[in-house]
């Protein structure tokens, strides 16, 4: 059963894109590590890292995209499930630091020390163990879903208000992680970290490894995902997007066809931030801000939503925008994105995945059109004159 | 009267009695009551703003009344279920405008429709039979759509959006089909076909129509209902119905 159901996520795109990042999975830790810096085909390790936390906005935007693309669900918070998985992932890294941070305590993570903590708070325990902490990764941001979902699509939340609250959870969830007593290093986050698996977090080997599993959990999502849509399930999403109403009267249970498709987005959305944690060396309650959904959105956009292909483009096209631009002129950057938000809805309203898409299946069927032409006139006659 | 419906109760397939609903002070249903037995099909004709949409409403459970009873098969209390719940007891409805999926095929919207378990796993793990699929190919000679299977519904023109949607109650296969105003905007020959395939689906179910066309209701030929202001003005054959000078003040003759 759970393999047919996979099987069919492979079409041809699909199979590409995995190929593709499986790929790269291999090839660029074999650049960054087996050839000198000097050679010409060299991947640098601050590019590697950069390319591995573009991946894990890609898988964010994918996540995103299910629900959005998919479902109708515009979520403007998909960026507190990722902060969330980031945050179970960076408990991991800290309890990892042992007895090497500043103050040298075994036990408890610098800024507990520093705030005069005696002991380790209860859900800092079991963080030691990374089957745990990779638990909590989906765990946490799944049940968040779970239990806003619950009450949001059972009380037929929809549309803009819908977005407002997911807005608002997150804004909340941003002003409790700055506080120093929840815990989580308030303003500072957490940082400092050391290693991951009994490996150096700094290291060329970690970085690059870190890369290819961005890369290859990217192509997972993928192949879950597409199997998903291409399932009865996934038209049944379609359908709610389209025509709630009708999908009702069908007999289906609206609210738990949503819930499944936000919970399992957000778990997506905490593995992305698991990883792009490790990568970045920090997590702070920064990433919680508001702004970060909404790019991502315009990541999602930009890419074609309610393609699977095109969140995974437009995040790794934007974000290299951002970090090209960035550099050159810093204050532009927030009017280059509004703007492309701006024409992208204007002049792309698929996205460029989806507008490619639309091109090459209208000249496909203009080729088929002339290959047959004669009997393809023949079979239209009768229905015009009925 | 009360007496008189009540005892039919037990055996009817639809059963509203008392039902009143307002809205902001406005009474859309004042006191209706309304029976309709299995196998029958009904005409409800009636001014705008008559209720019969309303009515249509409490019975698919997207409106519940203010007081009043409506029973389905004489004794499952449909004003204590949602749509979904009362979408699966065999009660389908076929909205005034044609609400189809359209970035669907007209394949994928019979499928979706077709009357299998609805949850998340076994829609997530469903695999097209065999038999299901000579069903939709069954549904879709019947409303006569089936060259254009592939299509997206949204390619597809007025009339074909309204048998689509015919199709997807029948594939839903219900007991009881409510229709609303299924032959607004057709032309002749579309109105005819129509009123041939509504004749055909209620040889093996009920339906209830309601339709402002009376050229329509004339040709399908059955117990005509006339609602005005939330109440039963008059019932009965569509020749008694429109001599009535009561349906002739309030709706006919306008």
């Amino acid at each position: 059963m759970i393999t047919s159901f996979l099987m069919r996520s492979f079409d041809r795109s699909i199979l590409i894109a995995v190929a593709i990042l499986v790929g790269l999975a291999m090839l660029v830790p074999a650049l960054n590590l087996l050839t000198a810096p000097d050679h010409p085909l060299h991947v640098p390790t601050y590019l590697v890292s950069l390319f591995g936390k573009y991946l894990t906005y890609a898988l964010l935007a994918l996540a995103l995209d299910l629900v959005w693309g998919f479902c109708g669900i515009l979520s403007l918070g998909h960026a507190a499930f990722f902060a969330l998985g980031g945050y179970a992932m960076g408990m991991y890294l800290m309890r990892q630091i042992g007895a090497r941070g500043s103050y040298g305590n075994p036990l408890l993570p610098d800024f507990m020390v520093f705030l005069n903590w005696k002991e380790l708070p209860w859900f800092w325990h079991g963080f030691d163990m990374f089957w745990f902490a990779a638990l909590m990764v989906v765990l946490v941001p799944g049940l968040l879903a779970f239990v806003f979902g619950w009450f949001a699509f059972r009380s037929r939340v929809n549309g803009v208000y819908l977005s407002i609250i997911t807005q608002a959870m997150t804004y909340a969830l941003l002003l409790a992680f700055f506080r120093n007593d929840m815990g989580f290093g308030g303003n500072n986050g957490l940082t400092d970290f050391k290693d991951i698996l009994g490996f150096n977090i700094q290291a060329n080997g970690t970085r690059a490894a870190l890369f290819a599993a961005s890369a290859l959990m990217l192509a997972l999502c993928l192949i879950l995902t597409s199997a998903i849509v291409r399932s009865k399930y996934g038209k049944v999403l379609v359908a709610v997007r389209d025509a709630e109403s009708r999908t009702r009267f069908l007999g289906y249970r609206v609210e738990h066809i949503k819930l499944f498709a936000f919970t399992l987005s957000a778990m997506m959305a905490g593995i992305a931030g698991a990883l792009y944690v490790p990568q970045v060396g920090i997590i702070n309650p920064g990433e919680f801000e508001p702004g970060n959904s909404i790019e991502v959105v315009i990541w999602t956009a930009v890419g074609g939503r309610g393609t699977l292909i095109g969140p995974i483009v437009g995040a790794i096209l934007v974000n290299g925008g951002k970090s090209i631009f960035t550099a050159a002129f810093p204050e532009f950057w927030l009017f280059a994105l509004g703007g492309l938000f701006v024409l992208v809805t204007l002049f792309l309203p698929k996205g460029v995945v989806g507008t490619a898409g639309a091109y090459f299946a209208r000249r496909r069927a203009e080729l088929r059109g002339q290959a047959a032409e004669t009997p393809n006139n023949l079979a239209v006659e009768p229905m015009a004159a009925e | 009267m009360n007496q008189t419906i009540g005892q039919t109760k037990p055996t009817s397939l639809l059963y509203l009695d008392g039902v009143s609903v307002s809205f902001d002070g406005f009474k859309a249903l004042n006191a209706l009551s309304f029976v309709v037995e299995p196998g029958e099909l009904r005409a409800i004709i009636g001014p705008n703003g008559a209720g019969k949409t309303t009515m249509m409403d409490i019975i698919t459970g997207k409106t519940r009344p203010d007081e009043g009873q409506v029973f389905f098969k004489g004794e499952i209390d449909l004003t204590k279920r949602d749509e979904a719940e009362i979408a699966s007891l065999g009660i389908g409805r076929k909205f005034q405008k044609p609400t189809v999926f359209e970035s669907h095929t007209v394949w994928d919207n019979l499928e979706l429709a077709l009357n299998r378990k609805r949850g998340v796993f076994s829609t997530l793990f469903y695999r097209l039979t065999a038999e299901d699929r000579a069903r939709i190919e069954e549904i879709l000679a019947t409303i006569r759509m089936s060259p254009r299977r592939d299509d997206l519904a949204a390619n597809l023109s007025h009339g074909q959006k309204q048998w689509l949607e015919i199709g997807m109650l029948l594939a839903q296969e219900p007991e009881l089909l409510l229709v609303d105003e299924p032959v607004a905007g057709m032309t002749d020959a579309e109105t005819a076909e129509t009123a041939i395939l509504l004749k055909e689906i209620a040889k093996s179910r009920s339906v209830v129509v309601v339709e402002h066309d009376m050229g329509f209701i004339r040709e399908l030929g059955v117990k005509v209902t006339c609602l005005a202001e939330g109440a039963v003005l008059a019932e009965g054959s569509i020749d008694f119905v429109s001599s009535d000078p009561k349906v002739i003040e309030n709706y006919l003759g306008r």
